[in-house]
């Protein structure tokens, strides 16, 4: 128990826990030799748990509950022996569906949500193209207003979960060619004519997840399965990508104080020159100096969620602690495979995946460079915003 | 038709176990995992909730002796599907044996009244004796049926049951009121829900002490016949390590195997 859970919270984080353990962890191996896992198997057991719809209203299978009961579910998902599984849930639970939770009509969430909280579907966020990864202005995927229809053109890639999932929430453009006017996010159902995987990435990491490029040609959709207004999109997306980020943070913090501490119990058994790795004092004082780094960023995560629980905005301390995650994890990789010698190197020991699979989290969701680009519009430090 | 669970709260199976030189026992999670339903005991809560969902069972009540602390495996038993939740806990069963344990227990479940079946898992992990659902059925008066891997039928007063045995299975039928011992063969115990977790964590369980039951013979650590005179642990096995050398490897594994001769591995 401690300040921020409850007696509730830590059963539920035990229920998370033995899920992981009982339902991902044994395939983590084989999931990541196949460089895919099978979301239509995994994703309903995650559904009738309820750990795909926590913060989302009971009337659409969710639970309503508040965004530290999704904390406690994404704290243990950090834990797994992977990284690609726990992303491909967060996908599908803090990146494609908050917009569609939050704006969406009654009919778009009994056709959408319902299936995406159960687990029966799954869903992708669809917003990077080959020109526009974290320049999300730069988008160019257009969709044509043609009767009740939108025709959807262009492409998207990067996108997780992209060779199996059942909808896109996608973000196009509806007007205008460049800037943040203009774009709409879209419910993209992938059985529609016109949809393609062009290609499934081979990635550094996350080999377990899949990751695609998405093509649309004529893709005919109704203007029903829109977002929220017309030329919203962009906002939508800005603000969905706050949960996507502290998403990230979390599950990241909890990865890195699981690879210290597993490298702290290879340190005490590791004999070198006539005494244990860990006594040698360089390594367990920076083995400190990450666990002060880790809990220093935890306790920004948990600031993240108490702000975004009273309903404030939490752009820039999320930006904040997605920038520090992404070096962070980085460090704490780096730090620990050095630690670990030989056997941090090679795939008989879980050091290396942890090494290619940190490397994402200062690219995906906004890369470290946007994060301090919004850091610093916050500051009013940018060329041309001085306050 | 009336179920009683009979769980224990134990620490989880990562936790390390110690003794020190004054034969205190303590268990220690580096997972930080807390106490934790007993293992074996899941199965016992998962069939008890199938006996309802399966067999028309219309109470499933699922029953410790323990410290308050245990109302958590109870709360975990509640969330899974168990109907009500009882705890037992009193200062003066503290120190009870197994047989102590059972008296207890079977006072517990006379004082539920109309109980058909009692489950009990096979074991604990900590004490691991397995004895107290054989005690159990004892002190009842009941059949006791241990080992059991499936129920086949229940009804007209009576219960079929699969045995696993360690040379086969053996399908026995007995009436009730029985004692059943499952083994993990039996099912797959289910997640606890979110919605579970939830309304169980807000249950408010009952607690029974000494003046709530009648304990024939008596129980706590005055009444036990088991002394715990010694305990220490095991000494850690001392190994040693033997590099082979030749000029071949042919050689190499000769004297291997002339050695693993000598000390009759082979």
């Amino acid at each position: 128990m401690s300040l921020y859970f409850n007696q509730e919270h830590e059963m539920f984080r035990q229920m998370v826990r033995r899920f992981v353990e009982n339902e991902i962890n044994p395939h983590v191996e084989k999931w990541e030799e196949d460089r895919i896992f099978p979301a239509h198997e995994l994703f309903p057991k995650a559904g009738a748990l309820g750990l795909l719809g926590i913060t989302y209203p009971e009337a659409y299978g969710g639970s309503g509950l508040d965004y530290w009961y999704e904390t406690v579910m994404l704290e243990e998902l950090g834990r797994a022996n992977c990284a690609g599984i726990p992303m491909a849930i967060a996908v599908q639970t803090d990146m494609a569906t908050p917009a569609l939770a939050m704006h969406g009509t009654h009919e778009q969430k009994e056709k959408f949500l319902k299936p995406a909280i159960a687990g029966t579907a799954v869903f992708s966020i669809a917003v990077s193209e080959p020109d526009a990864g974290s320049d999300v202005a730069a988008i160019r995927t257009r969709a044509e207003v043609d009767g009740d229809d939108y025709i959807i053109n262009g492409s998207k890639m990067w996108i997780t979960n992209g060779t199996q999932a059942d909808y896109l929430t996608l973000l196009a453009r509806t007007s205008g060619d460049y800037g943040f006017k203009g774009m709409s996010l879209i419910i993209v159902p992938t059985d529609t004519p016109g949809f393609s995987v062009s290609k499934k990435l081979e990635k550094l990491g996350n080999h377990s997840s899949d990751t695609a490029i998405l093509s649309f040609d004529n893709m005919r959709i109704p203007q029903a399965n829109r977002i929220g207004p017309e030329g919203m999109g962009f906002i939508l997306q800005m603000q969905q990508f706050q949960k996507e980020r502290l998403a990230g943070v979390i599950m990241s913090t909890a990865g890195m104080e699981k690879i210290i501490r597993m490298t702290i119990d290879y340190c005490r058994q590791r004999q070198t020159f006539g005494k244990p790795l860990i006594d040698n004092q360089w390594i367990h004082f920076k083995i400190c100096e990450l666990l002060t780094e880790v809990e220093a960023l935890r306790q920004l995560a948990y600031h993240c969620v108490r702000t975004l629980v009273a309903g404030e905005d939490v752009t820039k301390e999320a930006s904040m602690a997605k920038l520090k995650a992404g070096r962070l994890a980085r460090e704490v990789a780096d730090t620990c495979l050095q630690f670990h010698g030989g056997m941090g190197y090679v795939e008989e020991y879980p050091m290396a995946r942890y090494f290619r699979d940190a490397r994402l989290l200062s690219i995906g969701a906004g890369a470290d460079e946007i994060m301090l680009g919004i850091i610093a519009k916050y500051e009013g430090i940018l060329p041309g915003q001085q306050k | 038709m009336k179920v009683v669970v009979c769980i224990k709260q134990t620490p989880s199976t990562t936790a390390v176990l110690t003794v020190d030189t004054g034969g205190n026992v303590k268990w220690d999670d580096p997972g930080g995992k807390p106490n934790v339903l007993n293992p074996w005991d899941e199965y016992a809560v998962e069939e008890g909730i199938r006996l309802k969902e399966n067999h028309g069972a219309t109470d499933v009540i699922v029953l410790t002796a323990g410290s308050e602390e245990s109302q958590e495996a109870l709360k975990t038993s509640l969330a899974m599907g168990c109907t009500a939740a009882i705890l037992v806990s009193d200062a003066a069963f503290s120190g009870s044996d197994t047989t102590g344990t059972a008296r207890i227990l079977a006072a517990a479940i006379n004082k539920v009244g109309g109980v058909d079946i009692a489950v009990f898992g096979k074991q604990a992990i900590d004490g691991d004796t397995g004895l107290t659902p054989m005690q159990v059925a004892r002190k009842l008066g009941w059949t006791p049926l241990t080992y059991v891997s499936a129920i086949k039928e229940v009804g007209g007063g009576k219960i079929t049951v699969e045995r696993l045995l360690d040379d086969g299975k053996e399908t026995v039928t007995a009436n009730l009121p029985v004692v059943i011992s499952v083994v993990k063969e039996i099912n797959e115990p289910r997640y606890p829900s979110l919605m579970g977790i939830r309304k169980a964590s807000r249950a408010e369980i009952p607690t029974w002490g000494a003046g709530d039951l009648a304990v024939a013979g008596g129980a706590g650590a005055a009444a036990s016949k088991v002394d715990w005179s010694n305990i220490y642990a095991i000494p850690p096995r001392v190994g040693s390590v033997e590099m082979i050398t030749a000029d071949t490897v042919e050689e190499q594994a000769r004297i291997l195997a002339d050695k693993l001769f000598e000390e009759k591995v082979i």
